[in-house]
């Protein structure tokens, strides 16, 4: 299933504003990451948390392709 | 209570005045500003931005939480994102309660899960024409490598 990604700050410098990842059905929030990581080729990029439709989501929160995932690095408001 | 992300110049007055009661005995204000000097670099001006849907829930979220654990509707914060210069106001928090203490707390309550939660990132400019993403969470090393949650 393909699944976009949106990401910031950091690592939309490093990988741009959005990703379309293809993952197989079943996929999780750590599979994102993984894939990402794999083509990060040995960039170094703070550890995100990682949100699923404008939620905060835990590495075992299932994906759809129909989710929107985003990529939050450490953030730094106020 | 209200909250929101904005691309123009903030007005503490205003959102002091928003949250004036007759039932209030205390109010506060707090103005998060761009200041010249971070980590012992040289500042000139900052770019906000955020992944603007969500932080606009999670603010609104972290808004209602401060109105329900201190027992005030009047809490008004505003976030401004774009280029700020020194001195310019990024966030400002307005809170007015019947008690100085639960006023006090409402703004300390707001400003701390806001740099904690709120996806909302800022880019610094130095005076060495560098630029950089402010990582609150980096301690001493350079970044962690790309895998997996902190």
């Amino acid at each position: 299933m393909a699944v976009t990604v949106l990401l910031f700050a950091s690592w939309a410098d490093a990988f741009g504003p959005r990703v379309e990842l293809d993952l197989p059905a079943g996929s999780r929030v750590q599979d994102v990451l993984d894939s990402l990581a794999a083509r990060a080729a040995g960039r170094t990029l703070p550890a995100p948390m990682v949100a699923v439709n404008q939620r905060y989501a835990r590495p075992e929160t299932p994906v759809a392709a129909s989710d929107e995932v985003a990529i939050i690095p450490p953030v730094a408001g106020g | 209570m209200r909250s929101a992300i904005v691309d123009h110049v903030l007005d503490p007055t205003a959102l002091l005045a928003e949250v004036a009661s007759a039932d209030s005995g205390a109010s506060t204000l707090f103005v998060g500003t761009v200041r010249r000097v971070n980590d012992g670099r040289e500042v000139l001006g900052i770019d906000y931005s955020a992944y603007t849907p969500m932080a606009e829930s999670e603010l609104a979220a972290v808004v209602a939480e401060a109105a329900e654990r201190f027992g005030t509707a009047h809490v008004v914060v505003e976030h401004r994102l774009g280029t700020l210069a020194l001195g310019e106001a990024s966030i400002v928090i307005a809170v007015s309660h019947a008690r100085r203490a639960s006023a006090m707390g409402a703004q300390k309550y707001v400003i701390e899960q806001v740099k904690a939660r709120v996806p909302i990132w800022k880019r610094e400019h130095y005076a060495d024409g560098t630029r950089e993403w402010v990582d609150p969470t980096r301690a001493t090393p350079a970044g962690t490598p790309v895998a997996g949650l902190p």
